[in-house]
């Protein structure tokens, strides 16, 4: 049975349909991908499964538990939870309290003490600069840190907003790395991408959206193959 | 753009000189408003400085200060002579405004460009004093760039004392007050004072102990706080538990030393901080921006007010101490019903969405609808005073008490809030709402009780502020109000609570000691808050995430400065 599965998705923002009817699925410990241009409704989807926008149809289920009529806080606690779209890590506290503001839900300290090495682990540039005000980071670091502080909530599924924007192609395959290491270590993945090449190649599978309908969907090799996506969003 | 910065550098003189023009504005415009007639009543060093006079004064210092400025090599003394040319830029344009003030009558648009006004900016002389003005505001401002040259160890504590001066002599009516008493003070006070002013053996004092004192701690300040940082912890601990004890023993004392006026002046000090306190959990806490804040100090009030008060809207009369509890718990219950409209509307709209709540309760208060209960404008009268035992707070002196503890209570209770799980979920709202819901804080509830608990603190204060004035007007509770509390607290440091004690010393306590400016209030406040903008933007005493956000700039070194730092984030936090 599919972890999290998304059918027949409404969202609309004021008059405007935003998604038109989008199911997608993802299995326990997979990698998929949203992909697809700007306005495709790749950001909307996420932010729908985490609960900041309300459906007008359809359903959005975790392991069987319908999650669409939930608050967001009540959603995180299921265990999903969204790393939004430009970092917004919060600027003026350090970075530790950062990420123990992800772990603001939990209550077991020791599990929270194991987490935090366990991101510092991930980062060590983090650990480096743990009493470091955030908001001075760098734009990889922020990343680093907002991902981070999504693992703080230890969730089953995370949904991820395009970590890549505006980093340095060095810093994306160090970002990149990190997200095949936190679902190597068993955490769900559902990730959006503008940079579809390097979304589909930790992917196993993809779905592409287009005006907020999903028009393909397929493995992450099928997809990689094909003449329509390599045109539209692998240039070339 | 381009041009302004170069001219600037290639052409100091020119600049310094624009710079003394301006400053010569400043001290007509002061002049004009009659602030330099009225102050000059008011001695500083009686029959030699008053505040009148230290105006223009000080506007030649800034204009030799900057004057001097901006300009590496070049000749030795230059910038000296740059400021004298700054000052006499000054002295120039107050000469050119008695010139005019000679020939036509200025009187039937400026109502204070009386004779006196222009004698007073002439040395007495009119005209024929323009040669006196100039070469005073000259050397003024000579003096303000040689200020700029000398070393800080000698600088510091020639402003340190200069500024005890001034102080010292604005407070002489306060100090005098305290010192009014026989024996030791009586004879300190002679020794200082003359009439209305220090006499100039008292200045001489003055500045001499102060001068000293900071020239001693300039040398030895750095060992005292090395040997305080080498003390073992719970000696450090018992030091700051003992000055903490030594404080709280001398604010104990207040009232019985410094009499009704002081006292009173403290309770409305105390009554702003306790508003402060409160608007600091929904505005510094949760970020949260409410300018309707002014609604849960009536609500205290009129709870109170209609709870015990024995005249005729009274319903129930009961003690000051059972009412207290509800009017407390009144206004947390109007802060959640204020809450839950505005749930969903931030940032700017949420200030403007508070600021009609406000509105809506004194207007309700005021109406003929209510009249019946509430009184309409004459209010609800009567109300006693508390009793303890056969302790009656009677009046200033003793309420001073309830104030007091009501202020400790509150800041233990803020303190304890704020380092809770509630207060980190506050923090997280107020950095970034969106990120602190999708890290599973329920929005709905954090933002609710700050809500309530900034409204419970507001009726406390209401309610002490009933009996203190002993009965309830709709008029008492203006929009001012609201935006007096807001000011208090971006002025002594947004979030912090020690700053908000300081904010109300400042926008509350000094205005009431300082009758005299009542007139000009308005303009010194609005002035007072513009500069504080740009010059420490993060308030008198800053909350430590903000400090630590100017420390991090420094440490990185970026070329950005707090200032663009701090925009940033007001922007990023929208």
């Amino acid at each position: 049975m599919a972890l999290l599965e998304v059918e027949n998705l409404h969202v609309y923002y004021g008059n405007i349909h935003a998604l038109k009817g989008i199911s997608l699925k993802v299995d326990p410990g997979e990698i998929v991908t949203l992909i697809g241009a700007n306005g495709a409704g790749k950001s909307t989807t996420l932010k729908t499964i985490s609960g900041l926008l309300r459906p007008r149809g359809g359903q959005i289920t975790l392991a069987g538990e319908d999650l669409s009529a939930m608050s967001p806080h009540g959603i995180v606690a299921k265990g999903v939870v969204h790393v939004p779209e430009g970092r917004r890590i919060f600027g003026r506290l350090s970075v530790t309290e950062n990420l123990e503001m992800g772990a603001f839900t939990r209550t077991d300290r020791s599990g929270i003490e194991a987490d935090l090495e366990r991101v510092f682990g991930m980062f060590p540039r983090l650990r480096e600069r743990r009493a470091q005000v955030a908001g001075t980071l760098s734009g990889g670091e922020q990343q680093m840190l907002a991902t981070g502080r999504g693992l703080m909530t230890r969730p089953k599924v995370l949904l991820l907003d395009e970590p890549s924007m505006g980093l340095a192609p060095v810093l994306v395959d160090l970002i990149y790395d990190s997200i095949k290491e936190i679902n190597a270590s068993g955490t769900t993945i559902l990730l959006v991408e503008q940079n579809a090449f390097m979304a589909l190649s930790v992917a196993s599978r993809g779905y592409v959206l287009q005006t907020g309908e999903v028009v393909l969907q397929g493995s992450a090799a099928d997809l990689k193959a094909n003449e329509e996506v390599r045109r539209a969003y692998l240039g070339g | 753009m381009e041009r302004a910065p170069v001219s600037r550098y290639r052409r100091p003189w020119i600049a310094a000189v624009q710079k003394g023009l301006l400053c010569g504005g400043v001290a007509v415009f002061l002049a004009l408003v009659g602030m330099v007639e009225t102050f000059a009543g008011r001695q500083i060093i009686v029959g030699v400085f008053s505040l009148g006079l230290a105006l223009p004064v000080l506007t030649a210092v800034v204009a030799g200060y900057q004057g001097s400025q901006r300009q590496a090599g070049g000749v030795r003394g230059a910038p000296v002579v740059r400021g004298a040319l700054a000052g006499a830029a000054v002295g120039a344009v107050v000469s050119a405004l008695v010139v005019l003030g000679n020939l036509v009558n200025m009187r039937s648009m400026f109502v204070s460009a009386s004779p006196a006004m222009f004698a007073a900016l002439s040395f007495g002389r009119g005209t024929s004093g323009i040669p006196l003005v100039l070469l005073g505001a000259a050397a003024v401002g000579a003096v303000g760039a040689a200020a700029s040259f000398l070393s800080a160890g000698v600088r510091r504590p020639l402003v340190t004392a200069l500024a005890w001066t001034l102080g010292v002599g604005l407070f002489q009516e306060l100090l005098q007050i305290l010192l009014h008493a026989e024996g030791a003070r009586s004879a300190v006070r002679e020794l200082l004072f003359i009439e209305d002013g220090l006499s100039i053996r008292g200045a001489t004092i003055v500045f001499a102990l102060s001068w000293g004192s900071s020239t001693v701690w300039a040398r030895r300040g750095g060992a005292v706080r090395q040997w305080h940082g080498r003390l073992p912890a719970p000696r450090q601990r018992v030091l700051r538990l003992g000055s903490l004890g030594g404080a709280v023993a001398l604010l104990l004392l207040v009232p019985l030393a410094a009499g009704p006026f002081i006292s009173q002046v403290l309770v409305l000090v105390g009554l702003f901080a306790l508003l402060g306190l409160g608007l600091n959990v929904v505005v510094g806490f949760a970020g949260l921006l409410d300018l309707g804040y002014v609604a849960f100090f009536a609500i205290g009030a009129y709870t109170l007010g209609l709870l015990t008060s024995v005249g005729e809207y009274g319903i129930v009369g009961l003690s000051f101490w059972a009412a207290v509890p509800v009017a407390v718990a009144v206004s947390l219950v109007a802060g959640v019903l204020l809450g839950v409209p505005v749930l969903g509307i931030r940032g700017d709209y949420l200030a403007i969405a508070t600021l009609g709540f406000g509105e809506i309760i004194r207007i309700l208060v005021l109406s003929d609808f209510l009249r019946p209960w509430l009184g309409g404008s004459q209010g609800v009268l009567g109300i006693p005073k508390p009793m303890i035992g056969g302790f009656e707070f009677r009046g200033p002196e003793q309420l001073f008490y309830l104030t007091l503890v009501s202020c400790a209570l509150v800041i233990f209770v803020a303190m304890r809030l704020r380092d809770s799980r509630l207060g980190r979920a506050w923090m997280a709202v107020r950095e970034d709402e969106d990120v602190a819901e999708a890290m599973g804080i329920n929005l709905v509830n954090v933002k609710l009780m700050a809500f309530a608990m900034g409204a419970a603190f507001g009726g406390l204060s209401g309610a002490i502020f009933a009996v203190m004035v002993g009965s309830v007007f709709p008029h008492s509770f203006q929009l001012l109000i609201s935006i007096n509390v807001l000011s208090l607290i971006i002025v002594g440091g947004m979030g912090s609570m020690p700053g908000v004690i300081v904010g109300s010393l400042f926008l509350v306590g000094l205005p009431e000691l300082l009758r005299e400016f009542a007139e000009y209030r308005f303009l010194i406040y609005g002035a007072a808050l513009v500069l504080m903008m740009q010059l420490r933007p993060e308030g008198l005493w800053p909350a430590e995430a903000l400090k630590r956000e100017l420390h991090a700039s420094e440490e990185v070194g970026a070329a950005a400065g707090p200032e663009d730092l701090a925009a940033s984030d007001r922007r990023g936090g929208g």
